[in-house]
């Protein structure tokens, strides 16, 4: 039989971000794959070096587009961690906020991205069309729909706008109404769940073996390992929530697995719209104009659980304006690199847009 | 159709029929929230174009475009942001550093061009022409400056009225260096100095903590920085951009940190000795205030031989015998005139010109001759009672005290009455008042001094500073007032008669005091000290030096490099050619400098030089505008 060389993306529906995933397939059988990243914004963990420890705020939300607040909180919390800082209480709560405002938009998208490769565009219409609600959110409380820039050292850039509590609860109390919905179009759907039940595996060896985190994880092992539980950051101690998990991890189950984060998600920010305190949300990491703000000397690595798992920056400063080294921990790095090329092959080339969907792969982690 | 467009897409649609409708297509964009950040608006009245927005942008995006249309004023560069709006990533950070906040965002977030070229552009008021709303605009949360000055420790009032230890105590590193992160490096200061001071490059050497830099970059235009440091009237604090909407970078103190700070052996370091190989001519200095210093220095740095004559048994004439030991300690001036005369200037103190040596006499001997002798004569005021004993000048008042704060004079010797008034309201009048305020209370236990001046509070000349610390230690005011007679009874000063001072000035701007005889008031005091002015003592001068010279108003009429009109071999500087402050004086000891060296190139008296040398000598002369301009109001 003749091999056939495929390539999925970079201008594809079914691929996530500007990254291709070659394929060599035999029939509609995957033989061999690999990604192919580099087509997105590269050097990031260099760029990083070159820039202040206060411009860096304006490049790091890049790493992860979807999710980019992910990316500040680990940011800030490292650099207040290296300064020894102590932020406002009130900015702890609206970091969760946004965090958890962020993970909802995630995983909409990441939901409505389903909709693309099994037909069913209704979902993805009607993920976005939510997700754009919290976009608009997002523009109202940061100034920016897509790049926020609204965590930064020190606490959050400026306060809530007024009024913007009514705007949440409207928006949650929506998507917590059409939450059945949702799942009618989805995972409940026959024909969906003819392409996703048990199949798109991801056994607990291969976690181990790739170091897979979050719902990936969470899916396989059944142990609810969430660094808000285990490592809380910002006030994640203070409020209830739930760490769904699973012992058998197809695509359904993870899939299944984000829904249910979805309900939690809107619990926390509830608690936290209710527990949030008044007071100032900001204070300066040190004396001096923002461009001779120094960091003193010391290393730090600063996790998050984002939407696809632990997110973490390890950030190293020699004392000065700016950081000497920073590396980033993609959550999705380990399935999107390695996975694709091990764990891919076997499946069949319409499974492909939804590997990538339901392991929760966002290219510029990949290339950062 | 709900259009979210611009105007020129909507017109282009429209003018070529892309979509046939019947009614025409509408530029309707969503309303944007209030804090959007979109495209930038400047407001140029506003704007000092100190370029930090173009500093902290991440992507380059911002640019700094020379205007020259827009006024020369100090505190103000000529220059405007231009953005590309192909790299602007909308982050803000321009917003929130911007130190007059003229900059900020608005709600309008389309535009489109076919040609690239219209991506750059330079906010304005308005938005493509339009009044737009604000979008996100900066905030006290926001704002990435630091506005607030680190503290500088001083005596306390009761410390200080009794010793003459200096009142500032000086930064340490630790507080010189947050003082210092403080700047923004955009150097709207330097063109308010006379001296054109390398203000910003000093500062960031002491953030850096490189004080041989720091030094190396003040002695390049001010060879007295220990003593500007301390006493300059600091005009770039007015024109610091911070200060726009904070408390200015404490650029004097700073100054001074830099010389606290620097070992003597260090000084060594800083200075360029080959150039003196090449010149073969001698200059005379008459005497050593700061515009002779500064002279000396810079002739000796080119290169020529310098000899000063001081009438007086110290060096440093206003530095060491005008302002008070509390502000300017012998210490300092020592500092600054010891590296003055480690470099090879020879300072011929006790040496008065004019008896122990003629005028005529140093023109023979010298090729050319620096005037630098300050206004040292007291002016008085000509009102009944002025010519008793009690009633003193400033100038004849503070040497004595001066020479007292050093140990000279006795404290049984000093002539200073239980109660003094003190007419004036200048720096040298608070300065006055407040050598008597310790005076009286070390000889009496206390104090009782009155100062008294033409001005009100509100026009008075002396710096705030002086004011506060003058309170504190006791004076009391009496604002607008306008001496008439000095009360005399057994021909032993009783007091001052003054009347209310209804203004200072005429319609035309000319001193012209009107003062309203019913409403009068009655200073006791035993001593009346004047304040009023200063007089220079030009009779060295010979007659038939007069004669070809001009001489207005005690100022001798000079070109911009302080060369005198009608004798080529002479130069001034300092109070005697335009005054008011030291650092004037310094800059005209630089320029004068270079005169002195462009007169004797013309001359050639001069060895061959060599490339290298002549781009040393290039490098020690000033380039600057003659006047420091005026710091723009805010």
């Amino acid at each position: 039989m003749r091999q056939m060389k495929l390539f999925l993306g970079p201008q594809h529906p079914g691929m996530h971000g500007n990254a291709s995933v070659h394929l060599f397939v035999d029939g509609d059988i995957i033989k061999r794959s690999y990604l192919l990243p580099g087509m997105l914004h590269r050097g990031f963990e260099k760029a990083m070096e070159r820039k202040l420890w206060v411009n860096n705020i304006s490049l790091i939300p890049r790493v992860c587009v979807p999710e980019p607040d992910i990316n500040e909180m680990a940011y800030a919390q490292g650099a207040e961690k290296l300064l020894k800082l102590e932020i406002p209480e009130r900015a702890h709560w609206i970091r969760m906020i946004m965090l958890e405002l962020a993970r909802i938009s995630a995983h909409l998208m990441s939901y409505g991205g389903l909709g693309g490769p099994t037909g069913h565009y209704t979902l993805m219409y009607h993920a976005h069309a939510d997700r754009n609600s919290i976009l608009d959110i997002f523009e109202k409380i940061s100034g920016a729909r897509v790049y926020h820039q609204y965590i930064v050292i020190g606490g959050v850039r400026q306060d809530l706008p007024k009024g913007i509590e009514k705007d949440i609860n409207a928006f949650l109390d929506d998507l917590e109404s059409r939450y059945i919905e949702y799942r009618d179009l989805g995972i409940e759907n026959p024909s969906v769940i003819a392409r996703i039940k048990d199949t798109i595996m991801l056994p607990e060896e291969v976690v181990w073996e790739l170091g897979v985190t979050g719902i990936g994880m969470r899916s396989a092992v059944g142990k609810p390992y969430d660094l808000r539980k285990v490592m809380p950051y910002a006030r994640y101690d203070q409020v209830e929530f739930e760490v769904p998990t699973s012992t058998y991890s197809d695509a359904r189950s993870r899939v299944d697995i984000k829904l249910k984060e979805l309900v939690q998600s809107i619990s926390i920010i509830r608690q936290c719209l209710k527990k949030m305190p008044e007071g100032p949300v900001r204070v300066k990491p040190s004396r001096g104009q923002s461009m001779r703000w120094k960091v003193p000397k010391g290393y730090v690595y600063s996790p998050v659980e984002s939407s696809r798992g632990e997110f973490g920056y390890y950030m190293v400063s020699d004392g000065g304006i700016n950081p000497y080294r920073i590396g980033v921990r993609g959550a999705s790095y380990p399935q999107g690199l390695l996975g694709i090329e091990k764990y891919m092959p076997g499946t069949r080339i319409d499974d492909c847009a939804l590997w990538v969907d339901t392991m929760g792969i966002c290219s510029p982690e990949i290339d950062r | 159709m709900n259009t979210i467009m611009t105007e020129k897409n909507a017109a282009y649609l429209n003018d070529n029929a892309i979509f046939p409708l019947k009614s025409r297509l509408n530029s309707a964009p969503r309303t944007a929230p209030d804090t959007l950040r979109g495209f930038h608006t400047n407001d140029w009245e506003k704007c000092i174009g100190c370029g930090t927005c173009g500093e902290i942008c991440p992507t380059d995006a911002i640019r700094m475009v020379e205007r020259l249309d827009l006024p020369l004023v100090a505190g103000a560069h000529q220059q405007r942001p231009v953005i590309d709006y192909g790299r602007c990533c909308f982050c803000a950070l321009c917003v929130d550093t911007c130190t007059t906040e003229s900059l900020k965002m608005s709600k309008e977030y389309i535009y489109s061009n076919t040609d690239p070229d219209q991506f750059l552009l330079m906010p304005e008021e308005t938005w493509q022409g339009r009044r737009v709303e604000q979008g996100y605009v900066k905030t006290e949360t926001t704002d990435l400056l630091d506005l607030k000055r680190v503290e500088m420790e001083h005596l306390t009032p009761k410390e200080r009225i009794n010793s003459y230890i200096e009142v500032v105590r000086g930064y340490s590193k630790e507080v010189a260096r947050q003082e210092a992160a403080r700047c923004v490096e955009c150097g709207v200061c330097t063109t308010s100095c006379p001296v054109q001071m390398h203000i910003p490059q000093y500062i960031k050497s002491i953030w850096e903590d490189d004080i041989e830099g720091a030094l190396r970059q003040v002695y390049e235009t001010n060879p007295l920085p220990g003593v500007c440091g301390r006493v300059c009237t600091h005009n770039c604090e007015a024109a610091c951009a911070i200060a726009v909407r904070g408390e200015a970078i404490a650029i004097r103190w700073l100054k001074r940190y830099i010389i606290d700070s620097a070992p003597n052996d260090m000084y060594e370091l800083i200075f360029n000795e080959p150039v003196s190989e090449v010149i073969d001519a001698k200059i005379a200095i008459v005497g050593s205030g700061p515009s002779s210093l500064a002279a000396a220095y810079y002739l000796r740095a080119l290169g020529y031989g310098v000899d000063v004559f001081e009438e007086r048994p110290r060096a440093g004439g206003v530095m060491s015998y005008g302002a008070p030991q509390y502000r300017l300690p012998d210490d300092a001036v020592n500092k600054d005139i010891d590296f003055i005369k480690r470099i090879g200037v020879n300072i011929h103190t006790s040496t008065r010109v004019g008896t122990d040596i003629t005028l005529e006499e140093l023109e023979k001997k010298y090729d050319a001759v620096f005037l630098g002798t300050g206004f040292f004569k007291a002016r008085k005021l000509n009102i009944p009672g002025s010519d008793n004993q009690d009633v003193i000048g400033a100038m004849d008042f503070l040497p004595i005290a001066r020479d007292f704060a050093r140990g000279l004079i006795k404290l049984d010797d000093i002539n200073v009455g239980k109660s003094a008034v003190v007419i004036g309201g200048g720096d040298v009048a608070f300065d006055v008042a407040r050598n008597l305020i310790r005076i009286q209370t070390m000889k009496y236990g206390q104090a009782d001094v009155k100062l008294t001046s033409l001005e009100s509070f509100d026009i008075l000349p002396a710096s705030m500073e002086e004011y506060t610390e003058g309170m504190e230690e006791g004076i009391q005011f009496h604002f607008g007032f306008g001496p008439q007679e000095i009360i005399l009874k057994n021909d032993k000063v009783e007091g001052l008669k003054v009347y209310k001072c209804t203004s200072v000035y005429d319609q035309d701007g000319k001193f012209n005091p009107q003062f309203d005889p019913t409403k009068g008031a009655f200073l006791e005091g035993e001593q009346v000290y004047m304040s009023i002015g200063q007089a220079p003592d030009l009779d060295y001068i010979p007659e038939s030096l007069k004669s070809v010279i001009k001489i207005e108003r005690g100022k001798l009429n000079t070109n911009s490099l302080g060369q005198v009109e009608g004798a080529d071999w002479l130069f001034a500087g300092g109070d005697i050619k335009m005054g008011p402050d030291i650092i004037t004086a310094v800059a005209d000891g630089h320029r004068a400098a270079q005169g002195i060296d462009e007169y004797l190139y013309g001359k050639a008296k001069k060895k061959a030089t060599s490339e290298y040398y002549n781009e040393l000598r290039n490098a020690i002369k000033f380039n600057t505008p003659d006047l420091a301009l005026k710091p723009k109001k805010h």
